[in-house]
């Protein structure tokens, strides 16, 4: 081997975790020519799939599992993508490997950690009953469409996404639904509180109950461990059969900790999604990154930004090195109801309201006259201007916004001389 | 089922069958055609399944909703009069014979 043979690229890569980031990144790396072995291991059993249906068609309808599925198993044979069924339990940064459960090893060049994140548990009693799920996999959504089935009575903890998305599927497929959010409104950490009402009153007009400021103090069972009872913290009992609990997820981080690298609320990365290890890069879920505005440190959980992310590191090791600046966006759908958000609010001070229709709107978040994140329902073209707005040199300012008529496609039609172009 | 047959920017075309209800995007995806990405799974929100209808085929497809035809203005290769998203095309008995060609670059 000689020597001098381009230095930026690595003999191998191996990835950990063949989620939606990991997938990407071996895909991307095949994309940009990069020619050497890449190793994509994956703890779950199915090919890579895509999770966003998991709350959503997939729980309603007949689809199997292969319409999840990101690309068939021809797609990785063709490309020379070894795709390992296996956890990885340890790293070695100094011998350059990684160690799986069954005792297998590779040794890496390159080492990109893509390992998502696990859902919350809560911490009371009864939360091991039958009947009480999460939902972050495929197997997870199989167990939960098996039990919506029969289900009469659903209970949904913490009023978050992927709670709200099950509430709306299990009420769509007739079950009675309750949804218990400790905070005083559903979506708190994630929207404005304009937005928040919005989907408030949706779930509420479809029969919800939508209890907020409301703590679960205990699940209780039958004699053969089914659940049968959701207990308030305020003493309550509300009758459950099927219990979703949708609080949040916790970075998978440990791998990364063990071998010594920086981990906070996620594995600490630069703006180029390596951490401490120069061989070792971290991204999507499982990534703490900072931003571009603050330079805070802060994880984000998206297809975009898993995706994003990937393709970063793919085109950093195939020697076109750059920062992680891309705006990130984000949908959900609840009945019929689409959500799309693009960029991020972070603490915002002033909102502008666009369109006059309860239905459809967009709430542009605005802070110390900076444009943070704009948050649109049922409102598509608005999304996509917004994205276009997100990107570097794009601006807009409150007053503008706040202008007679102002229209956000006109705007970044007059900005950018029309919509051509790509976004990320 | 059926048939409906992609054409790659070289020229190659591949023809596969694709079963009803799913989309043009999907059948593109599931027999592991190069040139669609289909990045968001087929929610028409990131326009990386642009694919071009060949002219002979133009009259098979129902007109695009509003949501297609503003994202089409987001597709990284140029948009032409013939441009759709292929994840908005839900394949029915009429998309037999359906020839589409894909754009240079998705993203
Ligand atoms: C139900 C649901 C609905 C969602 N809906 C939306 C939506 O509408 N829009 C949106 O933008 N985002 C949505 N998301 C979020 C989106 O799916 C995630 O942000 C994205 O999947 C993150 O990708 P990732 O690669 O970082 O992690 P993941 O996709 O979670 O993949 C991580 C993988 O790593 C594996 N792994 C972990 N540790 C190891 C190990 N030690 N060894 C081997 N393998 C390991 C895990 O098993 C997993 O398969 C949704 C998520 C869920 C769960
Ligand atoms: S797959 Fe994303 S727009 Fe078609």
């Amino acid at each position: 081997m000689t020597a001098a043979a381009r230095p930026t690229r690595p003999e191998s890569v191996v990835v950990v975790g063949a989620g939606q980031g990991g997938f990407q990144t071996a895909a991307s790396l095949r994309e940009h020519g990069y020619p050497g072995p890449i190793t994509l291991i994956s703890a779950e059993d199915a090919l890579p799939y895509e999770r966003p249906p998991l709350s959503k068609t997939y729980l309603m309808g007949e689809a199997d599992e292969s319409q999840l599925w990101l690309r068939p198993a021809t797609y990785y044979v063709r490309r020379s993508i070894d795709l390992v069924r296996g956890t990885v339990t340890g790293i070695d940064p100094v011998a350059r490997t990684v160690r799986l459960a069954d005792g297998s090893g590779y040794g890496y060049g390159h080492l990109v950690l893509a390992t998502g994140a696990r859902p919350r548990t809560l911490g009371v009693p009864g939360a091991g009953l039958r009947g009480v799920h999460v939902l972050r996999t495929a197997e997870d959504a199989v167990a939960l469409r098996a039990s919506l089935a029969s289900a009469r009575h659903a209970v949904v903890v913490g009023a978050g996404f992927i709670g709200l998305e099950f509430a709306a599927a299990a009420r769509e497929s007739g079950c009675e639904v309750t949804v218990v959010e400790a905070l005083d409104r559903p979506l708190a950490r994630t929207v404005s509180a304009r937005t928040a009402g919005h989907f408030a009153r949706l779930h509420r007009s479809k029969g919800t109950r939508l209890l907020c400021g409301q703590g679960v103090a205990a699940l209780h069972g039958d004699r053969r461990g089914a659940v049968t009872a959701v207990e308030l913290a305020d003493g309550r009992r509300l009758p459950a059969d099927l219990v979703l609990i949708g609080v949040g997820v916790t970075p998978r981080t440990e791998l990364a900790a063990a071998a010594g690298l920086a981990v906070g609320d996620g594995i600490t990365v630069d703006s180029r999604l390596l951490t401490g290890d120069s061989h070792i890069s971290a991204i999507g879920d499982c990534a703490a990154f900072p931003q571009v505005r603050s330079g805070d440190l802060r994880r984000l959980e998206s297809v975009q930004n898993a995706v994003g992310h990937a393709r970063l590191v793919a085109a950093r090791l195939t020697g076109a090195p750059g920062s992680y600046e891309e705006a990130p966006w984000f949908w959900s759908d609840q009945f019929s109801t689409t959500l799309q958000i693009a960029g991020h609010a972070d603490g915002h001070d002033e909102e502008v309201l666009l369109g006059d229709g309860p239905r459809a709107f967009s709430v542009l978040l605005f802070r110390g006259g900076t444009l943070l994140a704009v948050e649109s329902v049922n409102r598509p073209v608005d999304h996509l201007a917004a994205r276009r707005l997100m990107q570097p040199g794009a601006g807009l300012t409150l007053d503008e916004a706040r202008g007679e008529g102002f229209s956000l496609q006109d705007h970044v039609a007059n900005r950018s001389g029309g919509y051509a172009g790509s976004v990320g | 089922m059926p048939e409906i047959t992609y054409v790659a920017v070289d020229g190659t075309a591949c023809s596969v069958e694709v079963p009803l209800g799913t989309s043009v995007m999907r059948g593109a995806v599931f027999n592991d055609i190069d040139g669609i990405v289909a990045q968001c799974g087929g929610n028409a929100q990131c326009a990386t399944c642009h694919v071009y209808v060949d002219e002979t085929s133009l009259d098979a497809l129902e007109q695009a909703q509003p949501e297609e035809e503003h994202m089409l203005g987001f597709t990284a290769a140029d948009r032409l009069p013939n441009s759709r998203l292929s994840c908005q095309l839900k394949v029915t008995g009429a998309l037999d014979g359906l020839i589409v060609h894909l754009p240079e670059r998705q993203y």
